[in-house]
């Protein structure tokens, strides 16, 4: 069988180059693509260890993190449209309104 | 041969979450993403999980990235970014790269450290989780059922402010 342990780590480089994605990245779209990635990684890890311990929970974790990532990405698709109405562009760096 | 597909599968995420985050042009960074979630639906195939797979197929690939499309293209030229050469500068560039090099060899030394063997029992099919579902965890299912309603009236709030203003 495949070692958990080559599972583990794939998640972890995943979640690493989500990481990435979010600190590199400066459009808010990609932002939230890279999120995506670290949720799939997470998900990863669940099915992993649903698969070592012979317990099907972590796959049900897993499920319910998929509803949660849906729900996010409704409302976090809503807000990057609301921002590029108002300032024309989705740069993270040009949002500045909140600066005293 | 299950782990021959498993570092095929594994090789092609990899490859292609480094598209997601690379990639100059948002809309081939999603499709990237699109390739990444393939390549995950067949692990959580080989690890006993066609349920999560089918899912994960259907409404990551299916739905939720053809909502990201949906939206990048309607941005069309506003949501280009900048070359990453001019994005931040020098100095946060290769802190964050050091960030995520620290971070990667941190998990690479705890997961390498951790004896386990993946047990082929378990397999995670629709009618073994809806057991699961309807039984144990009625609660915390019908619980997400509120949230996506919650998600569906904030995003219709969001945008029944933008048609008031």
């Amino acid at each position: 069988m495949i070692p958990a342990a080559h599972g583990l780590i794939l998640a972890g480089l995943l979640f690493t180059l989500g990481l990435l994605g979010v600190l590199i990245r400066r459009n808010i779209l990609m932002i939230l693509l890279a999120i995506e990635l670290m949720l799939n990684a997470a998900n990863l890890v669940l099915v992993v260890g649903s698969s070592v311990t012979g317990n099907l929970t972590g796959q049900l974790m897993a499920f319910f993190v998929m509803v949660i990532a849906a729900a996010e990405v409704t409302i976090g698709l809503a807000i990057a449209v609301l921002l590029f109405r108002k300032q024309g562009s989705l740069d993270t760096s040009e949002m500045t309104w909140m600066k005293g | 041969m299950v782990l021959l597909l498993f570092y095929a599968f594994a090789a092609l995420a990899v490859v292609s979450a480094m598209g997601v985050i690379f990639a100059s042009k948002p809309a081939r960074a999603l499709l990237s993403l699109v390739v990444t979630m393939f390549a995950l639906s067949g692990i959580y195939l080989l690890f006993g999980a066609p349920f999560i797979a089918m899912v994960n197929l259907i409404v990551y690939a299916g739905a939720v990235l053809v909502l990201f499309l949906f939206v990048i293209m309607l941005q069309g030229i506003g949501a280009g970014d900048w070359p990453l050469s001019q994005r931040f500068n020098l100095l946060y560039r290769v802190l964050t790269f050091f960030t995520g090099a620290a971070f990667l060899t941190a998990l690479g030394i705890l997961f390498a450290a951790t004896r386990l063997s993946a047990a082929s029992g378990v397999e995670g099919t629709a009618a073994a989780l809806g057991r699961l579902i309807f039984g144990h965890y009625h609660l915390p299912f019908e619980l997400t059922a509120l949230l996506l309603i919650l998600g569906i009236l904030a995003a219709v709030a969001l945008a029944a402010k933008e048609e008031a203003s």
